[in-house]
């Protein structure tokens, strides 16, 4: 049997026997339930669903789509640093293709935090108690879609009061001979009181064809516990993301999100979803992405306040060139308990070229009384007054519309509180758009 | 150094310059005043290049060059420099960083190197000192959050920095208080030189009791109506602008 679709028929027709080949009848029954649900679902959305209504990926799954993984390849220190990706003063975590790569690692103590492959963590008591626990997994075609055919991923698992003041560099390399669907599977404990910080970055690694990279992070924050997460979204015009991030908040944690797309990929679709299950959260939410040529960057938020006394903060920016398509959800349930919740939602849009598309919307739904909650959203092009300003201290069309740019995105990456991190996405920004706006 | 001839010039269709002429040689100082809305600001963005407005008739000549022909940052490369009326605020540019980048693209566009990052230190603190300028301001973004008066002073250091050999100063006296006022008269007076010249838009004469002009000229309608010596400004302060709308009106063709 091949586990190889072919250029006619569709991935959802196919998808029975690539499962039946990859992972038989045996195995955790988990997976064959999520297959049988993203079936259920209707298998690969459409633009007919609501929630892909701009986003049409059933293209990427055409042409061959494996489900496979190839032999890792050898990796050399050299050519990991040939990334351009690498942080100073981290601990490192490599994947290839979802798998934990541990001679090119450099862990954190273990007396601080627990990092394993997600193959061999199944028997740690975060795992039983966490994994695939998030109940709005069940609504993600792809979260279900990822569930049922997961290879591998990084358990970490920061301890009790374990204060890791390195951050952690998760970087995700991913590597094949023609085009890969590859559903790396995480799960992150930041147990009570713990404070940590995890960096994400991604690399295309001696790639021929192209990665869809099918991604579901499930995290959870415990009591009084702070997780700064930074999605770096990398890589280059060969990988497309379709990202489930999944955060569970306990009592008083702090949780912090930067999703920063910065690639020159086809399609990046980041679904984050935050429950705030318990009173005295707070939240941020951080995003920002450029989109030049054709490209498509999607991100859709919810943020569940369940609880009274919640606090969270959402700010995305978004530049949008030629014929780049945008699009914002941001979706904020105040529930009936959810007294006293602060939520507020901010998405602006600089738009450079007149066929670049935005779709933004900001979708509110409360139902408790004594709440403070806000949103605003704006799409707009680069004031003429500060350009004029600009060039009249001689400074060219390009290079002044260059520095507006920057300015209005900078006001997002300046809250990135790692420097050495802020400084390579302002790097990785700026060289972007100088190029896409030299086009 | 500048020589305007019969410029018209419209804001959407509507005329708002209409013919003016004027000729500044080098080593001038040459002071516009005028009732408001009489085009003394739209005069200044036509030299300076905005694009709201389209010039319908006239020409004008920078040093021997055509200035309507360039775009507003070769104005500025080539020399003329216009501190606005309402310096616009920028944030997330900083104020340093858009500097160095002006210095920097104005020496390219003269065939010189960048500046090296010591020697455009130097030059900062020097007009810094030269204007008296609060070094605190130039870390900030541009103008972000600037009072009105700390806008001004803004733009004038920036004219200090950049060493224009045209600067046309669009009420920069006003909203500075008196020190400052006294302060930034005399950094002009110190930039002031043979090779450059200065135009200064105001509508006080206290202005030009420390900026002393070569000439004064009262902009109305669109028009240069009447030019003199400094002692037309004393007079204006005295009367006001309608002995001369009376004058101009008399001289008016009957419709
Ligand atoms: N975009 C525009 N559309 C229509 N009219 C305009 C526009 N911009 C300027 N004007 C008009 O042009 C006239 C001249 O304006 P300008 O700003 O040049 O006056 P000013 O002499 O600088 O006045 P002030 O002393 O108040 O600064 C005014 O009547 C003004 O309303
Ligand atoms: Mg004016």
């Amino acid at each position: 049997m091949t586990t190889t679709t072919s250029n006619n028929i569709s991935f959802a027709e196919t998808l029975p026997a690539l499962f039946t080949a990859q992972f038989g009848n045996a195995g955790w029954p988990g997976r064959k339930a999520a297959l049988d649900r993203f079936q259920a679902l209707g298998g690969i959305p459409t633009v007919k669903t609501e929630d892909w209504k701009y986003t049409n990926v059933v293209p990427y799954f055409k042409n061959g789509l494996s489900i496979a993984l190839p032999a890792t390849p050898s990796i050399t220190a050299a050519q990991l640093e040939a990334t351009g990706l690498l942080l100073p003063d981290t601990y490192r975590l490599v994947l290839v293709n979802g798998v934990l790569q541990q001679p090119l690692s450099i862990l954190p103590p273990a007396a601080q935090v627990t990092v394993s492959k997600m193959s061999e963590a199944a028997a740690l008591p975060a795992y039983t108690q966490y994994f695939n626990n998030s109940k709005k997994l069940e609504e993600h075609h792809f979260a279900q879609l990822n569930t049922a055919l997961f290879n591998d991923g990084l358990f970490i698992e920061v301890k009790t009061k374990a204060q890791v003041e390195q951050p952690i560099h998760i970087i995700h390399l991913y590597h094949n001979n023609g085009n890969l669907l590859v559903n790396p599977r995480h799960l992150w404990v930041a147990n009570e009181g713990s404070y940590a910080q995890l960096i994400e970055s991604a690399a295309a690694f001696d790639l021929e064809g192209t990665v869809l990279v099918n991604s579901v992070t499930e995290a959870v924050v415990a009591e009084r516990a702070q997780l700064s997460h930074y999605q770096l979204q990398t890589g280059g015009s060969k990988l497309r993301f379709i990202n489930q991030t999944m955060v569970e908040q306990l009592g008083k944690s702090l949780y912090n999100n930067y999703t920063f797309t910065l690639s020159e990929s086809d399609l990046v679709r980041n679904n984050l979803n935050i429950s705030l299950d318990a009173e005295r959260t707070e939240t941020h939410l951080y995003g920002f992405y450029i989109a030049s040529g054709s490209q498509l960057v999607d991100n859709h938020s919810s943020v569940d306040h369940r609880m009274p006394h919640c606090e969270s903060n959402e700010l995305y920016r978004g530049v949008m060139m030629d014929k780049a398509t945008g699009v914002f959800n941001g979706k904020i349930y105040v529930h009936e308990d959810a007294q006293k919740t602060n939520a507020f939602q901010q998405n602006n849009n600089l738009v450079i070229s007149p066929q670049a598309n935005i779709y933004t919307k900001p979708q509110l739904e409360i139902f408790a009384d004594d709440v403070k909650c806000s949103h605003g959203t704006t799409i707009g092009q680069v004031s003429e007054d500060a350009l004029f300003y600009l060039k009249a201290r001689g400074i060219g069309d390009a290079e002044a519309r260059n520095m507006l740019v920057k300015a209005f995105a900078f006001d997002v990456t300046a809250q990135v509180k790692i420097p050495a991190v802020r400084k390579q996405v302002e790097q990785i920004a700026s060289r972007y758009l100088s190029v896409a706006t030299n086009n | 150094m500048l020589n305007i001839k019969n410029l018209h010039a419209a804001v959407e269709g509507n005329a708002i310059l209409k013919g003016i002429n004027l000729n500044v040689k080098a080593g001038e100082v040459h002071a516009i005043m005028g009732p408001n809305g009489s085009g003394k600001s739209s005069l200044a963005s036509v030299l300076a290049g905005r694009e709201a407005y389209e010039v319908t008739e006239g020409s004008v000549d920078f040093d021997g060059k055509d200035l309507l022909d360039m775009s507003p940052e070769v104005r500025a490369r080539e020399g003329l420099f216009l501190a606005f009326q309402y310096p616009v605020e920028i944030p997330g540019v900083s104020n340093i960083n858009f500097l160095k980048t002006a210095v920097n693209e104005i020496r390219a566009y003269h065939g010189q190197p960048p500046m090296q990052a010591k020697a455009f230190l130097d030059m900062l603190k020097s007009k810094q000192k030269l204007m008296e300028f609060d070094a605190n301001l130039m870390n900030r973004s541009l103008n972000e959050g600037f009072s009105g008066g700390e806008k001004k002073r803004n733009d004038v250091f920036q004219m200090a920095m950049l060493e224009p050999k045209l600067a046309i100063m669009d009420e920069t006296d006003s909203g500075l208080d008196i020190d400052a006022l006294r302060i930034v008269s005399a950094g002009v007076n110190k930039l002031r030189g043979k090779d450059n010249a200065f135009i200064i838009i105001t509508h006080y004469q206290r202005l030009l009791e420390y900026i002393v002009p070569d000439f004064v000229h009262v902009l109305y309608n669109g028009r240069i109506v009447k030019s003199g010596t400094k002692e037309l400004a004393l007079e204006l302060e005295e009367k006001g602008y309608d002995w001369l709308k009376e004058d101009i009106r008399l001289e008016e063709p009957v419709q």
